[in-house]
């Protein structure tokens, strides 16, 4: 489904801090924002900031259509993301968008999500699809301490939320890909989404290419322009080097070459994004 | 009848309505900005290089931001001239404006194939020889830097193409100026300048370049004042029209580089940041000409006052 990007001055409505690091920022308009599915992403300007030169890419966290509002979440990470999460209500952010390919929204299947750190940013837009669709949703959320897991109680509006810490300070002690869910038993889904850094990504779709379940993954390549005109943010696929940004951000995993054979399947979760 | 102000300029053969052109590798084949401006209102296009076989390019990471600018290493990734004929110029003939071909390649005879099949295409108005690509292991660069090899390509090339010849040039050499008449007696058409400045990015923590290439080309506002300095050197050289390039991310950076010496503009970085910033320079040119009552844009290419 082809849908045509637009270049837009939204309104911060409300800038929420989450934690230490991230910030949960509302934008909305008087004008309707365009139709966007769950996987698609934003190029943010960042104005003011003379070392941040380039757009910032965002998932889209949450898209209501009837409120004409949307969510980002922001992870505080450098000068470009420090100056978007002290935005103010009232502001303008400047976004493009949408931009790529979402998630394949099944219906009536059991499915799991897999979040590691700003990793779940993504995944609360598609859990909602999701559970819309009549599908049986488990949302499973990994980070390294109680204080990285972000939104629990919303993720729990469309389906099982399940947590993993590497300190044991929520849910289960560990790494994301040790989980029960993971780890113990056959595993009982018919597709598998995650987003996370590229190690826990790659962990889990080894897991799921193991158990021949399809596994979604959203990639996060350092990236210029977001159309595909620059061919900066490519990734190595079976059709050879193609862009996160147009092609993707979501990829089914075994078309990413190198990820599904002989893999580790230990990782530490850490957010890389920038 | 021409409607006032004129914006229209000419580089030998090529008609432009406005002298607002895209740089190579920043426009993708146009149809990627279809979504924001309309392309036609532009003065021409410059379609991403073109190389004789299908090259898949550097790999990841290809891009590191930098102080207003950024670094690049993509390497050409293109699917050659034969993939290009069959399948992207078909979507490039729809367009109402100039669609100019980045050529590039590996060899003299690489570069020659792809201008040859070129030459055969009547909607391609025009080619930009690019041998000044900082980030292939062979050709690209090495051709721009120095006199006997861009005389070299530029002749082999010269031989089989008929329309307008573009060399586009690399400043990542002693004197831009030397080379630029070189190219100009192997009978180059027009120059464009600058490519980007080779550049290097590293991350202290992990104590590992950021590109996978190690050094990139430098792009964006940061490399404005080098670009403007050569621009006026090389036009003030050379009889042939000179495109300017470097960091134009607005209309007053355009007029800066007409009245250093160039006849025309290439936009390249500043679409990432705007995808519509190129109709906006060619309404600012308008607005700049109108404010200082201008009929044509011959009042400003070179009218640079130094006393």
């Amino acid at each position: 489904m082809e849908m045509k990007k637009q270049l837009l001055d939204l309104n911060v409505v409300s800038n929420t801090r989450l934690n230490a690091s991230h910030h949960l920022i509302e934008l909305s308009s008087e004008f309707p924002l365009p139709a966007m599915i769950p996987g698609q992403f934003a190029e943010v300007k960042v104005e003011n900031q003379p070392d941040t030169y380039l757009r910032r890419p965002f998932s889209i966290h949450r898209f209501d259509h009837a409120a004409n509002s949307m969510h980002l979440l922001i992870k505080t990470v450098g000068e470009g993301t420090k100056a978007l999460s002290a935005l103010k209500k009232g502001e303008i952010l400047n976004v493009m968008l949408p931009l790529g390919k979402g998630f394949t929204l099944v219906s009536n299947k059991k499915t799991l999500l897999v979040g590691g750190g700003c990793g779940i940013a993504p995944l609360y837009f598609l859990a909602e699809q999701l559970s819309k669709r009549g599908n049986d949703v488990t949302i499973l959320i990994g980070g390294r301490s109680a204080t990285d897991i972000l939104l629990q109680k919303e993720y729990q509006n469309f389906g099982r939320v399940a947590v993993s810490t590497e300190d044991g300070t929520d849910g289960e002690k560990g790494m994301v890909t040790q989980h029960s869910i993971l780890s113990k038993g056959k595993l009982q889904f018919d597709r598998i989404y995650c987003c996370g850094p590229d190690g826990m990504m790659r962990a889990v779709a080894h897991i799921a290419e193991r158990a021949g379940i399809i596994c979604e993954v959203s990639l996060e390549n350092t990236m210029a322009c977001g159309i595909g005109a620059c061919l900066c943010c490519v990734v190595e696929t079976n059709q050879g080097n193609q862009c996160v940004c147009t092609e993707g951000p979501v990829f089914d995993s075994r078309e990413l070459k190198g990820w599904t054979k002989g893999i580790e399947v230990s990782c530490t979760v850490e957010n890389n994004s920038q | 009848m021409s409607t006032f102000p004129d914006l229209s300029v000419k580089i030998h053969d090529l008609n432009l309505k406005n002298p607002v052109l895209t740089a190579s590798g920043t426009f993708g084949y146009g149809h990627e900005y279809d979504d924001f401006i309309d392309v036609n209102a532009l003065g021409g296009v410059i379609v991403k290089a073109t190389t004789s076989k299908h090259r898949e390019g550097n790999p990841y990471p290809r891009m590191a931001e930098t102080a207003m600018g950024m670094l690049n290493a993509v390497g050409l990734q293109n699917k050659g001239i034969d993939h290009f004929v069959r399948h992207i110029y078909p979507t490039l003939e729809k367009y109402n404006t100039n669609i100019i071909a980045n050529v590039s390649d590996s060899t003299v005879e690489g570069y020659v194939e792809v201008a040859e099949k070129m030459n055969k295409l009547s909607h391609i108005a025009a080619i930009e020889l690019n041998i000044s690509c900082p980030n292939v292991k062979e050709g690209g660069m090495a051709f721009g830097t120095s006199c006997p090899s861009a005389i070299a390509v530029t002749q082999a090339v010269r031989e089989v193409y008929d329309k307008t010849l573009i060399v586009k040039l690399s400043p990542n050499v002693t004197s831009i100026v030397e080379i630029a008449l070189a190219v100009e007696a192997a009978g180059a058409d027009a120059l464009s300048l600058i490519n980007t400045l080779l550049g290097m990015a590293i991350n202290a923590e992990t104590r590992k370049p950021v590109l996978s290439t190690i050094t990139g080309g430098l792009s964006g506002p940061a490399i404005k004042p080098i670009a403007l300095r050569m621009v006026w050197q090389v036009a003030n050289a050379v009889k042939i029209p000179v495109i300017g390039i470097g960091g134009i991310s607005g209309a007053n950076d355009a007029i800066e580089f007409m009245l250093a010496g160039a006849t025309a503009i290439q936009v390249g970085t500043a679409n990432f940041i705007d995808p519509a910033v190129t109709t906006k320079i060619v309404q600012g040119i308008k607005e700049y000409m109108l404010k200082h009552r201008l009929d044509n844009l011959s009042q400003i290419t070179g009218q640079l006052i130094t006393s």
